[in-house]
């Protein structure tokens, strides 16, 4: 029992995570339909940002409280910025393109950052150091939940709170919501249909950024690798969840963070990333739709 | 330039925590990102002006290549010089040559297995390289096993990499292009992962050694007669393939694929089978791959996991978007520049991928139609008369 609820809050942490992620894709996607490839890579550059950060920190001695809130902070700001310019560069151009243009074109992003990543910095692993202290009134049940996993939760949540709040109840969000439904008449009834882009994808990237400073806080280990499998599989989370939805994007990760941590449990730990991908195509086949998801006719 | 700042001037090393501030980069990435910024501009008006113009009246006007290609005094030509250049390379220039020319034509192959699946049908596989390593292995094993030559895998290999086409493509028929991409890539992973977690069948991470060269009639040729047998076989392959997607593109299913790529339901309302046409289109592109495969093990004498990895599928997409997809001229000229260029640009070999993200995005933004764009033949009327001519 404690070590299936070991694993139980393994994949609640893992999947929150996941949901991170894959809020900046379900958002994307609901409004100019694209796969965003690059995803990923700006939830890598979250995670090196914030590494940097950190360590310029610890050099000038604050504390660790601090210096995790100040690395989170700058991670976030500088990866919205990031995704911004992906949006113009490759993205905007490419508006009225086919499907497989912006497609191809963010894939292409994705390498280049990766590889720019890569040269500007190192390509081994880097050690993360581990910020987030441990609080003493975990002890007692330190080997079910470590208090890194509950503080990865509460952020989880709070953003969760946060951004609904946003698209529920705010101007922007109104807008968000008009512009995935129909592009041309949100911007008849006088909204800028790019700026509402723009700030979806910074949006995105910010909850990707924190993301990745939170599990590489987590793991305590970094490459310019990571952010291709966790973009893959925050995917495959927002895909399960029905693409486009938000709830359903929090419920997919959640769903495929307990896959994979109670089959790598009970299984195999070789297969962990065969389950995720088997997962995604018996989805897809079953309900293309997702959980959460409506089933849209195509129209001519 | 501020979004460059500290990924490129600070490197931290977090293990003697130590920061290292790199100053002299920031000149470097101001400048540079200040000229392309420039450039980008430029080309966006550019092409903005190139629309409108368009737009005013059709012009007539082909693109250069597609004047040389159809103009019979230059092609004819320049089609014999470079059979003649093909037929005595491995004589004229040393084995290290050959056989950099062996790995593009392998890349030719792979891009014109890859172009029946993106560029005619318009699905988007970013799995390809699952078929490719299938191939590989078939013949590293059935080798290794049962010690079958390579003149017998090469079909077996074939027929496998249509097989696995088909087992994959039969359940993402459904999907829309994008989900298809992401099935297609889980795919490639899942067979790489397999190759490399299932010890038992294929040695794991460590690979299958010692895998014989082609034989010559049952003789066992020298390394260096070996090589230059080998990309005989290559060259005569890659003509054949050449054959057999031109034959392909005018046929009744290659016209289906391009129907279908234009427009699916409009297709499906004349009456052609889009589960059918899809599936073959993938059984299609995957036997090229299955076929190149084979080489590439016959070729390097080695096989393992990490030669398969996703970014191999994402070069042969480069492969085929920087040719132009759809071309075939195009995707023999792209793997030729893509493969050939980095190879004697040894200098800049860790920009290397960089560099073909950038294209990747630049090609899309400014070229979508690739370096030789390929013309769509149409019926154009002449006035009058009523009747159509083909163009």
């Amino acid at each position: 029992m404690e070590y299936f609820l070991e694993l139980f809050f393994g994949g609640l942490t893992r999947g929150s995570i996941y949901a991170l992620i894959a809020l900046g894709y379900t958002m994307v996607y609901g409004i100019i339909e694209l796969i965003n490839f690059a995803h990923g890579e700006i939830y890598m550059i979250g995670a090196f940002i914030g590494l940097i950060v950190a360590s310029v920190l610890t050099l000038l001695g604050l504390n660790h409280i601090a210096i995790i809130v100040i690395a989170s902070i700058v991670a976030v700001i500088y990866s919205s910025a990031y995704g911004f310019t992906i949006e113009k560069i490759a993205y905007k151009p490419l508006r009225n393109a086919p499907r497989l243009s912006a497609l191809i074109s963010a894939i292409g992003m994705s390498l280049f950052l990766q590889n720019y990543v890569l040269i500007a910095q190192t390509s081994d692993f880097l050690p993360f150091p581990s910020l987030i202290p441990d609080f003493e009134f975990m002890e007692p049940i330190a080997h079910i939940i470590s208090s890194q996993e509950l503080v990865i939760l509460i952020c989880t949540a709070v953003v969760m709170i946060l951004l609904t709040y946003l698209i529920k109840f705010t101007r922007t969000g109104k807008a968000m919501r008009a512009t995935s439904q129909d592009k041309q008449m949100a911007a008849l009834v006088g909204i800028d249909v790019n700026r509402v882009i723009s700030v979806t994808f910074v949006v995105g990237s910010a909850t990707a950024a924190l993301g990745g400073v939170l599990i590489a806080s987590h793991i305590g280990m970094i490459n310019f690798y990571i952010g291709f499998i966790a973009g893959i599989k925050a995917f495959v989370a927002a895909v399960l969840g029905g693409i486009g939805s938000i709830p359903g994007a929090v419920l997919g990760s959640f769903v495929l963070g307990w896959t994979e941590s109670f089959a790598t449990g009970y299984i195999s730990s070789d297969y962990e990333d065969v389950f995720a991908f088997l997962f995604l195509v018996f989805i897809l086949i079953f309900r293309p739709a997702g959980i959460l998801g409506r089933s849209e006719n195509q129209k001519v | 330039m501020f979004l460059t700042f500290p990924i490129m001037v600070i490197r931290v090393n977090t293990i003697e925590n130590v920061v290292e501030w790199r100053w002299n980069n920031l000149y470097m990435v101001g400048i540079g990102s200040f000229a392309l910024s420039m450039v980008w501009r430029y080309m966006l008006k550019r092409k903005e002006r190139g629309g409108k113009k368009a737009d005013n009246g059709p012009s007539d006007a082909k693109p250069l290549a597609q004047k040389i290609l159809e103009n019979r005094k230059i092609s004819v030509p320049v089609v014999v010089a470079v059979c003649i250049i093909v037929m005595f390379f491995p004589f004229v220039f040393s084995m290290y040559q050959t056989s950099i020319l062996i790995t593009a034509l392998t890349y030719v192959m792979l891009g014109l297995g890859l172009n029946i699946v993106i560029g005619l049908a318009g699905l988007l596989d970013l799995g390809y390289v699952a078929f490719y390593a299938v191939g590989a292995y078939s013949y590293a094993l059935l080798n290794y096993h049962f010690g079958l030559g390579f003149w017998t895998v090469l079909p077996i290999a074939a027929g496998l990499g249509a097989m696995f086409g088909i087992l994959l493509g039969y359940p993402v028929l459904r999907l829309r292009g994008d989900y298809l991409a992401i099935v297609t890539l889980g795919f490639g992973e899942i067979i790489r992962l397999i190759l490399e977690n299932w010890n038992e069948f294929s040695f794991g991470p460590s690979g299958i050694a010692n895998i014989p060269r082609p034989s010559f009639f049952g003789m066992n040729l020298s390394v260096h007669s070996a090589t230059i047998y080998t990309y005989y076989i290559m060259v005569g392959l890659c003509i054949f393939t050449i054959f057999v997607v031109n034959r392909l593109q005018d046929s009744r299913i290659g016209r289906a694929w391009i129907a279908l790529r234009e427009d699916e339901i409009a297709c499906q309302a004349m009456g052609i089978d889009k589960a059918k046409t899809k599936l073959t289109a993938f059984a299609l592109g995957a036997t090229w791959a299955g076929m190149a495969g084979v080489l590439f093990a016959a070729k390097t004498t080695f096989v393992n996991p990490a030669s398969f990895t996703i970014w191999e599928s994402v070069i042969i997409l480069c492969v085929v978007v920087l040719g132009g997809m759809g071309s075939v001229v195009g995707v023999i000229m792209g793997a030729l520049v893509l493969i050939l260029l980095p190879e004697y640009l040894r200098a800049f070999s860790e920009y290397r991928m960089l560099i073909f993200g950038a294209v990747l995005v630049t090609m899309m933004v400014f070229r979508p139609g690739g370096l030789i764009t390929n013309v769509r033949r149409r019926y154009k009327f002449e006035g009058g008369e009523g009747g159509g001519r083909k163009e």
